[in-house]
């Protein structure tokens, strides 16, 4: 059997809400971070479910750059949180307001 | 002419102070003599080419001359043009004057080689704007001014520098973003369809592309920079402050040069772009205009501060340049630009005197002043030929641009003239008041036995107290030059809108007065009846409905 | 032809000239002779020009003599030119005439002032702006002259900068001149306006083309312009105060030449009057009432040179009385007779004054013709010329002018009759006072307490004075000047003697009127009386004079009273000073001072500085939005994703 297109455009809301609202919600950082990476997925994942609805390339080659993207960004915020981590002892979001206006 | 005709002088009259500026940028901060001699030798330089191009500037021709034109950035239609036509002429002379005077006469104290350096830059970017014949570039060293003219105030300027230099800045670059999105409005719109896109001024003129309210609205936004720039009431508080606080060759340079930029910049842009706006709009201006003199010499009269009091002199001066400038007739333009480089001269020596009182007793304060003339009468009678070229007095400068202004405006806008000549009577009131507590009385304290005017000193007024009297003696030279521009910037205006200067004030006079020069003669000889059609003749053009321009009669 | 006439304003200019460049080098009395031959080769001058235009027809005696263009632009034209013609040569005449020996008096009465070089400067300079004034061809020139003697006289005046009061009335008598000058101005805008030039031949041929309104309006606003410059009601408060300068100064400037440039003024431009009755009507009465209110006022003032000065000024409004009747000749005859006349008295106020030792208090005078014999004669005959008593000048000249008012209106006449018994009075008063009663001045206060503080200046010329010259210290006899001083005194003397013989109203022997004829024109009117009727005014003129004079001995000689009828606001000139003060320089300072201080700094600024602060304080409430919290961004992030979503789909929807 084949599942519809549908039921993938689902899961990736699902996931991307399950992203959003931990981001959200969560305090630390590294918590946080994986949900930034549950929300891009779940933009891939439509991606890839529209070029394959569409019969269009053009959204998986999308996918390529997101990932790539998102490869260099958890290497710099890995980094920086690593070093936050360390200079702090703890990560917690809040305890990080610098930019305080 | 004089110089090889395809001399490039003028682009070499913008480049040499750059090289120098940056020569001097390049010297040890250890050779202050260098410094000051490298700096003086090329304004001086600049001076005398200036000098050159005013004495090989053809009299009598109307267009722009010793235009250099150079493609600069294709694609957007912009390119190096410069040009001299009559208006700009004794601008580009006046700075070649003021800028080596600045740079001599005052005193600098501190940090020799960045003020030179701004100084030279600051030159090169006031004749630039002068020398534009292409918006864009215009536009350049229109903003560029402001660099140097900021750090002068802010770096070498009085106690309250910092607000002052700030205040010069923003209140300026408000003005600049209209004239930028107007500028940018009117290359799109005239290049629209048909025509390449085009910066140069005297094409956008002839396309005419824009009219109606966008004419309008353009209009308005050009004149916004300038009116700042000039400054025009109710956008004129920048100046006192930025006057005042700057240090004096500062002053100089804000009130001889920087100014201009405005008046020349409604002259050759608002006008000549926007002809139907600017006559559309000549009421509110003028109103403005007159708002200016009025309120400028009333604020005058009760100030403290003997640099503030000058500074307000300019709005008010200021005031009367633009009066000429929308009165839209030969003498109401023509007295315009000489009254720009008059008040250049006039308010120019002021400050340089205001310097000098400051040099010795360290006070602007009237109230600390009294009785300077005892012990220094010749910086007295220096001050004296000076206030009365302000005020106006015939025989000097001021005067003539002053007249012509007014006469020039009274023939179109008749009310509009006689409240500005009312300014004719504060301008006297709040100078010779200013005098009498500064220079007349016993002195006391420390204004006992102040030395007099020094060598350099001397050196540094007499060639504006020789300017000053010879313009009021014999203005001719430069009124040759400048007519025939103003001329044709009137026709110009005419061409493109339903506004007709009365006959009187074009060149009808002259042929009445050729008219009468025969009644003369008739009626020396007594043949009585000689003067009826001449009369008659006349009557026509008096009640201004004579037939239109007769031609010109050459003496 | 006429080249001569050049050198008239050429010779005082060249001497302006040399003394700037000499400047001090010029020294005491150099400097002095240096510009008195300059003025007095212009009289040389004008008196050859006089000669040669006499070989010429009478009405080919206006000639014009043109130096160079100064303004051109457009359809306007300025040539400077010399206009030589009857008008302005007998003007030049008395201007270089009474000039020279004023010039020759100052080399005297300056002695030993530090800054004497600088004061023949200064009076070279005026007589040049005069001459220029007087020979200009056109509004313009002779509005260059116009206020280039105003601005000497404010020099001149202020000539003592020392004295605040001197410092003052110099700055006053430029600015009140000032608002005259507004007047001229615009009287030559609307001559441009409607003649396309500011020629005097250009206009004054072409008069006919003008409307009665347009007439008037550039009869008034000249008028206006006169006002300020020969101290009629309303502008005069500035002739008082100019007595301030040095008294050669008021001799020459505010008695004999510049303050008859009005005058002049009107009787150049006599062919735009003639067309309004309305304008000649005004000029009349504001001259008639000056005449008066001047007259009244002078019969209070205990300041010899103050006594003069509302003496000028009531003269002046003669003169204009006389311009008002169309009768141009006897206003240029009185302006000639009164120029020989009132310099005379105030040369002799300067001599009593330099006698005294700067007192000039005549309460503190008296006695003074044995010690001063010279100055008491001369005096005597100029009070006699002032007074109108016959046969000396100014009986002739006032003569002349009464008759033309009464033509005019019999009220004008009455008034100037009027003011001529006060006038014998006043100037009665003053004689009796300085010349005649006891001698006060032994017992009298120093000079410089009666100058005010300010009197120090005076005081130090005189210090020097009495060491360079060896006169005797302070309190010293009154003593005669050196023959420098009493030379000038004892010309002018038999000038307001003989004056009147210029022009007698005998049969063919008015020969200023002949002269003078083609000038005005048809605009001069004649006045059409029988000589039985002439002879009954001219008598009550000559009564009215007699009286005065008789009342004057009743009080001062046989009263020997020394104060008569002074009340306090005849002093200060029945508080007009006082009025403008209240009226125009208060709310002026007032008004200026709300515009420097509530527009400028609180509303303009305000609005600048208040835009700054707005920027400020929201910047300052935006701040508030970045907490500093990932949270609270990524919440924004969110929302506002929420909304961008919810707009597509509802775009879409629809």
């Amino acid at each position: 059997m084949t599942l519809d297109g549908g039921w993938y455009l689902t899961l990736a809301a699902v996931l991307f809400t399950i992203g959003a609202v931990g981001l959200l919600v969560r305090r630390n950082v590294l918590v946080m971070f994986m949900c930034v990476e549950l929300m891009l997925n779940a933009v891939n994942l439509t991606f890839v479910t529209f070029a394959r609805m569409l019969d269009d390339i053009g959204g998986q080659a999308l996918v390529f750059f997101v990932l790539v993207v998102a490869a260099a960004e958890v290497v710099v915020g890995l980094g920086i949180i690593v070093s936050i981590f360390r200079r702090r002892g703890g990560t917690t979001a809040d305890d990080l307001h610098l930019l305080k206006g | 002419m004089g110089v090889g005709s395809d001399f490039p002088i003028l682009s070499t009259i913008v480049a040499v102070p750059v090289l120098a500026a940056v020569v001097v940028a390049l010297l040890p901060r250890s050779r202050p003599d260098l410094i000051r001699n490298v700096g003086l030798a090329a304004s001086l330089a600049v001076g005398v080419l200036t000098v050159v191009l005013a004495i090989d500037f053809e009299a009598g021709v109307p267009g722009y001359q010793f235009v250099s034109e150079h493609r600069w950035i294709e694609d957007f239609g912009i390119s190096w043009i410069l040009g001299v036509d009559g208006i700009s002429l004794f601008l580009v002379v006046l700075s070649g004057v003021l800028f080596p005077i600045a740079l001599y006469g005052p005193k600098v104290h501190k940090d020799l080689k960045s003020y030179v350096a701004w100084m030279l830059v600051l030159e090169a970017g006031c004749i630039g704007s002068f020398l534009s014949l292409d918006l864009f570039l215009f536009f350049l060293f229109f903003e560029i001014t402001l660099v140097p003219m900021y750090f002068i105030i802010g770096g070498w300027g009085y106690e309250n520098r910092v607000y002052a230099s700030v205040k010069f800045f923003l209140y300026t670059l408000f003005g600049s973003a209209f004239m930028l999105v107007g500028m940018l409005a009117l290359v799109y719109l005239s290049a629209k369809g048909r025509a390449p896109v085009t910066f140069d001024i005297r094409e956008l003129a002839d396309r005419g592309a824009v009219a109606g309210n966008t004419a309008r609205w353009i209009f308005l936004a050009f004149v916004a920079a300038f009116a700042v720039k000039v400054p025009l009431f109710p956008v004129h508080t920048w100046l006192p402050d930025a006057h005042t606080e700057a240090p004096t060759a500062g002053s100089v340079i804000l009130a001889g040069v920087l100014l201009k930029l405005g008046t020349y910049g409604i002259v050759r842009f608002g006008l000549t772009l926007f002809p139907q706006a600017a006559v559309d709009l000549a009421p509110l201006l003028l109103t403005l205009a007159v708002i200016g003199i009025i309120y400028g010499a009333l604020v005058a009269t009760v100030q403290k501060d003997l640099k503030r009091l000058v500074a307000y002199s300019s709005v008010a001066h200021l005031g009367f340049i633009v009066l000429g400038t929308f009165a839209f007739t030969n003498q109401g333009l023509s007295g315009s630009v000489l009254q720009m480089v008059n008040h250049g001269l006039s308010t120019g020596a002021l400050f340089l005197l205001v310097g000098m009182i400051y040099e010795r007793r360290h006070t602007r304060q009237i109230a600390e002043l009294n009785g300077l003339q005892k012990s220094m009468p010749l910086l007295a009678a220096v001050f004296t030929v000076v206030m009365l070229s302000s005020i106006g007095l015939p025989g000097l400068n001021g005067f003539v641009g002053e007249f012509l202004i007014l006469i020039g405006t009274f023939v179109t806008h008749r009310w509009w003239a006689v409240v500005a000549t009312v300014g004719v009577i504060l301008a006297a009131l709040y100078l010779l008041w200013a005098y009498q507590r500064v220079f007349h009385g016993t002195p006391t304290g420390d204004n006992v036995g102040l030395p007099d005017m020094t060598r350099r000193e001397k050196t540094v007024m007499a060639p504006l107290v020789v300017l000053i009297v010879f313009l009021g003696v014999y203005p001719k030279p430069v009124l040759d030059r400048i007519d025939p521009s103003v001329d044709r910037l009137i026709d110009h205006v005419e061409s493109r809108t339903d506004y007709r200067q009365p006959p009187v004030a074009a060149d009808l006079g002259r042929n009445v007065r050729a008219a009468e020069r025969g009644i003369a003669a008739q009626r020396a000889a007594r043949e009585a009846e000689g003067h009826q059609d001449a009369g008659e003749d006349h009557g026509g053009a008096g009640e201004g409905g004579g037939e239109g321009e007769h031609g010109r009669v050459d003496e | 032809m006429l080249d001569v006439a050049y050198l008239i304003p050429a010779l005082p200019l060249a001497g302006f000239v040399v003394l700037v460049c000499l400047g001090r080098r010029a020294g005491d009395p150099g400097a002095g002779w240096v510009a008195t031959s300059a003025i007095g080769l212009a009289f040389l001058s004008s008196f050859i020009a006089y000669v040669q235009l006499l070989g010429k027809d009478g009405e080919a005696r206006a000639v014009v003599k043109p130096i160079f263009t100064w303004i051109r632009a457009g359809g306007f034209e300025v040539e400077a030119g010399l206009l030589v013609d009857q008008l302005s040569l007998t003007m030049a005449l008395f201007v270089t005439g009474v000039g020279t020996l004023i010039h020759l008096y100052s080399i005297g009465y300056m002695k030993g002032d530090e800054r004497f070089p600088r004061f023949f400067v200064y009076l070279n300079l005026f007589a040049f702006s005069m001459l220029v004034l007087v020979l200009g061809d056109s509004f313009l020139l002779t509005f260059l002259g116009w206020e280039g003697v105003g601005a000497c006289s404010y020099l001149l005046v202020s000539f003592w900068f020392e004295r605040n009061s001197a410092a003052s009335a110099g700055k006053k008598a430029f600015v009140v001149n000032r608002v005259g000058d507004f007047g001229f101005m615009l009287a030559m805008f609307l001559v441009f306006a409607t003649f396309g030039t500011l020629d005097y031949q250009g206009v004054l041929s072409r008069v006919d083309v003008l409307t009665a309104t347009t007439a008037t309006a550039i009869a008034l606003l000249l008028f206006v312009g006169a006002c300020g410059k020969s101290a009629q009601l309303p502008l005069f408060v500035w002739l008082p105060d100019a007595m301030e300068g040095p008294t050669p100064v008021s001799a020459l400037i505010h008695a004999a030449t510049m303050v008859t440039a009005g005058v002049y003024l009107m009787a150049r431009v006599s062919p735009i009057l003639a067309l309004s009755e309305e304008a000649l009507t005004v000029i009349a009465v504001v001259g008639a009432l000056t005449a008066f209110f001047a007259a009244t006022v002078a019969c209070a003032q205990n300041d010899i040179k103050r006594v003069l000065a509302y003496s000028t000024v009531s003269q002046l409004g003669y003169m204009f009385l006389a311009v008002g009747s169309g009768a141009y000749v006897a206003a240029v005859f009185h302006m000639v007779t009164h120029a020989f006349f009132k310099a005379l008295l105030f040369l002799g106020a300067g001599s009593v004054i330099h006698g005294l030792h700067d007192q000039q208090d005549m309460k503190h005078m008296g006695a003074l013709r044995r010690l001063m014999p010279v100055t008491a004669v001369t005096f005597i005959i100029g009070w006699l010329a002032i007074a109108g008593v016959p046969p000396f000048a100014g009986f002739w000249s006032k003569d002349d002018i009464l008759l033309a008012a009464y033509d005019k209106s019999p009220l004008l006449w009455g008034v100037g009759v009027v003011t001529a018994l006060l006038t014998a009075y006043y100037m009665s008063r003053q004689v009796f006072l300085v010349f005649y009663g006891g001698e006060r001045w032994r017992k009298a206060p120093t000079a410089g307490a009666h100058a005010g503080g300010g009197g120090a200046a005076h005081d130090a010329k005189h210090a020097d004075d009495a060491g360079t010259g060896g006169h005797g210290a302070h309190g010293d006899a009154p003593h005669e000047g050196p023959w420098v001083m009493t030379l000038p005194l004892v010309v002018l003397a038999s000038l307001a003697a003989l004056g009147g013989l210029l022009n007698l109203p005998f049969g063919e022997s008015a020969r200023l009127e002949h002269w003078l004829e083609p000038v005005f024109g048809e605009a001069l009117r004649h006045v059409e009386a029988s000589s039985a009727h002439k002879q009954a005014l001219a008598a009550a003129a000559g009564g009215a004079a007699l009286v005065g004079i008789a009342i004057a001995y009743g009080i001062f000689i046989r009263g020997r009273r020394t104060t008569a009828f002074e009340p306090p606001v005849l002093q200060r000139a029945w508080g007009i000073d006082a009025l403008y003060s209240a009226l125009i320089e208060k709310p002026g300072h007032a008004l200026s001072t709300f515009a420097a201080r509530v527009v400028d700094a609180r509303v303009i600024d305000g609005a600048v500085n208040g835009v700054a602060s707005l920027v400020r304080a929201g910047g300052g409430q935006l701040r508030k939005v970045q907490t500093g919290y990932v949270r609270n961004y990524a919440l924004g992030v969110a929302f506002g994703a929420t909304v961008l979503l919810g707009l597509v789909v509802m775009r879409a929807g629809a």
